[in-house]
C-alpha cells in the first residue's frame, strides 16, 4: 500500500492564466462584451470629454481675458511720506513732466501716459452751449490725460483725432469725448468741423475727437478727457493718495507677457528719489485665474461623469451576474478539473475588470476624439490635462473589478454539484 | 501486490433534510488499479451521491475514504481539489463541454489549475485527443462534433492529466447505439491500457463491459460475485 502524502501541490490559476481566461470569455460573445461595456464607455468617455473639453474652453476665456490684463500695469501716486499740504494747494504730483517717454525706455513698453480723475466742485455741470435752454449733465467724469495715456487707453476714435502733444504742451483747451457723451449733450460727431464745445461751468473745452469705446481706465464710463497740462493749468495738481480716487496715475500698456517685467521696473524709472511713492498694480498669475473659471463647471460636469459610471458599474455588475448563472455547468466543470473557489471567483473578477479595463480605453479614445474635434471645429486649442487623460482607463478597470465582486463570490459559492447536474 | 485505487471504509452519506435522507448507507469497498467497476441501479438508488463523494465533490457524513492510500476525509478544500485535479478523471452524461471553445480548448481546461507548464499542455491535449481517434478535428467547436465525437473529447480531457482514476457518469446516456458502442470500445481499451475505470450506468448492455458490477439500491451497495467477470 502507497503510504499517505501529508501534502500535494495545490492547485494553482496563474495570472496569465486567469488574463487568457477572462479574454476568451470576452471574446466569445463579442456582441454582449460591447453592450456591458457601453456604460463603461459613455461614463470614462463623459468624464475625459467634460474635463477636456472644461479645459479647453477655460483655456480659451482666459486667454481672452489675460490678452488685456496681461498688457496692463497701472501705477498710482500715493503722494509723499510727510504730506503737510491741504487742499486746494496739493503737492506737485509723483509723476515727472517726461513720465510717458520714461516708461517708453523701458523694454516691452508699447504706451504709457498719466491721467487723472479732476476734481470738480459739487453741482458742476456739463452743457454744450451757455444757452439757458441748453441740456446739462453732472453725471459725467471729467478727466486729465496725457497724450500717452490717450494712446494707452487704446481708444477707438469715430471722428475726429485723438489729443496731441501740441495741444496738451501749448495747454489748449480741447477735448476728446465718448460718443454716448456727445449724444448725451447733442453734439453730432459728423460736425466736428464747424467747432462744438463743451463747458465745463464756465470754461469752454473744443471737442476735437470723439470715441465710442476703450480697452482700459474710461472703458466702462463716459468721460471728457482733456490734456493733463491744460488740467493742472485750469485746476491745479491732483490730489494723491490712493484711496480718495483722485490720485494721478500711470496707465501703462505693454507687449504680451512683459507686464511683470515692466512692473518690476517702472516705478524705481519714474520716480527714483522716491520709489516707494509709487504703487505698481501687476496682471494676476494667469494660471490662478484659469483655474478659477474652469472649477465651478467642472465639478458640475464631473457629476454627471460619476453618474454615468455607475450607471456603468450596474452594467456590468448585472452581465456578470447573468453569466455566472448562465455558466453554472462551466464552474462545476473546473471545479471537477481541480479549480478551487478562489480560482473561479478570480476568473468571474478578471472578466469584469477586463471588460472595464477596454471601456475605459474605448471611453478615453471617444472622448479625446470630441474634445479634439470640438476644439478644431472652433479653432480654439484643445486643452487635456495627461494627469486626467492618461489614467483614465483605470476608472474602468476599477469600475469593472467593483462591478464583479458580487457576482465573483456568487460564483465561487457555486455548489460543484448543482453546477453538474445541469443535463 | 495490486495497490487499491480506491477504500471505502463505512462510507456514508444523508442528506440533512427534514426529513433526512439517508442516500448512501454505510458501505465498504475496495477497488484496485486496473479495476473496471460498473455501478448499477434504478434512479434515485444512490448512484450519483456514490459518484459525488468518490469524485470528491460531496464530503461524506461517516467513514473514511481513502484515495491512492491517502485518507481524504482528513483533507482540507486545497488538497481535495489538486486531487481532483491530478487523479481524477470525469465523463459526464452531459460532456460538460465549453460551447465556444475548440476540442483542443476543452482538453486544455483539465490542465489549466493543476501546475502544468504551460509548453507542456499543448503536447499532453494533443496525445490525448489523438488517443481518442480525434486528432483530425482539434480546432472544431463542440457544436460542429457529433455526440460520440463529443463524449470522446470529454474523455480526453478525463485522461489528459493521466488520472489514478477515471470516473464515467452514464457516458453513453447520451448518444445512440452506434456511437455508444464506440465510445465503450474505447472505454475497454483504456482499461486495457490500465487504467481503473468505474462507470455509473442504468444500461445492462453498458455494464456487461465492466470485470466488477456493483448493484446499489436505496444507498446499499451489493457486488454481484463472479456473474460476469472476465
Amino acid at each position: 500500500m502507497r503510504s499517505a502524502r501529508t501534502s500535494l501541490p495545490s492547485p494553482r490559476f496563474t495570472a496569465r492564466d486567469t488574463g487568457s481566461e477572462a479574454v476568451a470569455g470576452i471574446v466569445q460573445r463579442p456582441g454582449r462584451a460591447l453592450l456591458t461595456m457601453l456604460g463603461t464607455v459613455l461614463g470614462v468617455g463623459a468624464f475625459v470629454a467634460v474635463l477636456g473639453l472644461t479645459a479647453t474652453g477655460a483655456g480659451q476665456i482666459s486667454h481672452q481675458f489675460t490678452i488685456l490684463q496681461d498688457t496692463t500695469v497701472t501705477v498710482q501716486d500715493n503722494g509723499p511720506v510727510n504730506d503737510v499740504a491741504r487742499p486746494p494747494s496739493y503737492p506737485v504730483m509723483g509723476f515727472p513732466a517726461d513720465a510717458d517717454a520714461i516708461a517708453d525706455r523701458i523694454g516691452g513698453v508699447v504706451d504709457a501716459g498719466v491721467w487723472w480723475p479732476v476734481a470738480l466742485p459739487q453741482g458742476t455741470s456739463f452743457t454744450a452751449s451757455l444757452a439757458l435752454s441748453a441740456i446739462s449733465s453732472q453725471t459725467i467724469s471729467l478727466l486729465a490725460a496725457s497724450p500717452g495715456a490717450v494712446r494707452a487707453m487704446g481708444l477707438t476714435i469715430v471722428a475726429g483725432s485723438p489729443l496731441t502733444s501740441y495741444e496738451n504742451n501749448t495747454r489748449q483747451h480741447v477735448a476728446l469725448i465718448a460718443a454716448s457723451t456727445a449724444a448725451e449733450l447733442g453734439i453730432s460727431p459728423a460736425r466736428l468741423a464747424s467747432g462744438p464745445a463743451v463747458f465745463v461751468d464756465s470754461i469752454a473745452y473744443t471737442v476735437v475727437g470723439v470715441y465710442s469705446s476703450a480697452r482700459r481706465v474710461v472703458a466702462g464710463e463716459p468721460a471728457v478727457l482733456i490734456p493733463a497740462d491744460t488740467a493742472l493749468a485750469d485746476f491745479g495738481n491732483p490730489q494723491p493718495g490712493i484711496g480718495n480716487q483722485q490720485e494721478a496715475q500711470l496707465v501703462v500698456a505693454t507687449r504680451i507677457g512683459a507686464a511683470q517685467t515692466v512692473a518690476r521696473q517702472i516705478a524705481a524709472a519714474e520716480l527714483p528719489t522716491d520709489p516707494s511713492r509709487l504703487v505698481v498694480t501687476s496682471p494676476p498669475n494667469p494660471q490662478n485665474l484659469q483655474s478659477e473659471v474652469s472649477g465651478d463647471l467642472a465639478s458640475l460636469f464631473l457629476v454627471l461623469a460619476l453618474i454615468s459610471l455607475l450607471i456603468g458599474a450596474v452594467g456590468i455588475a448585472n452581465t456578470t451576474l447573468v453569466a455566472v448563472l448562465e455558466r453554472t455547468e462551466e464552474i462545476g466543470l473546473r471545479r471537477a478539473v481541480g479549480a478551487r473557489p478562489r480560482h473561479i471567483a478570480a476568473q468571474f473578477l478578471a472578466e469584469a475588470a477586463a471588460l472595464g479595463t477596454l471601456g475605459g480605453l474605448i471611453g478615453t479614445s471617444i472622448g479625446v476624439g470630441v474634445v479634439v474635434i470640438s476644439a478644431a471645429a472652433k479653432d480654439w486649442t484643445a486643452v487635456l490635462n495627461p494627469a486626467y487623460t492618461l489614467p483614465a482607463p483605470l476608472i474602468g478597470t476599477i469600475v469593472g473589478l467593483l462591478a464583479g465582486l458580487y457576482p465573483a463570490l456568487r460564483a465561487a459559492r457555486t455548489s460543484p454539484l448543482a453546477a453538474l447536474r445541469h443535463a | 501486490m495490486v495497490s487499491p485505487v480506491i477504500e471505502l471504509r463505512g462510507l456514508a452519506r444523508t442528506y440533512p433534510g427534514p426529513p433526512p435522507v439517508a442516500a448512501l448507507r454505510p458501505a465498504d469497498l475496495v477497488i484496485n488499479a486496473g479495476d473496471y467497476v460498473a455501478v448499477t441501479g434504478p434512479s434515485g438508488s444512490g448512484k450519483s451521491t456514490l459518484l459525488h463523494l468518490l469524485g470528491l465533490l460531496d464530503t461524506p457524513s461517516a467513514g473514511t475514504y481513502l484515495l491512492d492510500g491517502l485518507d481524504t476525509s482528513a483533507l482540507g478544500d486545497r488538497d481535495r481539489s489538486a486531487l481532483r485535479g491530478r487523479r481524477i478523471g470525469f465523463v459526464f452524461q452531459s460532456f460538460h463541454l465549453l460551447p465556444y471553445r475548440t476540442a483542443l480548448e476543452n482538453v486544455l481546461l483539465a490542465e489549466l489549475y493543476n501546475r502544468t507548464p504551460r509548453p507542456r499542455r499543448m503536447d499532453g491535449a494533443v496525445d490525448a485527443l489523438r488517443g481518442v481517434g480525434l486528432g483530425h478535428r482539434l480546432d472544431a467547436l463542440p457544436t460542429t462534433l457529433s455526440g460520440g465525437e463529443s463524449q470522446r473529447v470529454a474523455i480526453a480531457r478525463a485522461l489528459v492529466n493521466r488520472p489514478s482514476l477515471l470516473l464515467c457518469d452514464e457516458p453513453t446516456g447520451n448518444l445512440d447505439s452506434t456511437n455508444a458502442t464506440t465510445v465503450m470500445e474505447l472505454l475497454d481499451q483504456l482499461n486495457a491500457a490500465g487504467f481503473t475505470i468505474l462507470v455509473i450506468t442504468h444500461d445492462a448492455n453498458v455494464a456487461s463491459h465492466a470485470g466488477r458490477t456493483i448493484a446499489i439500491s436505496d444507498g446499499e451497495l451489493a457486488e454481484r460475485i463472479g456473474a460476469d467477470h472476465a
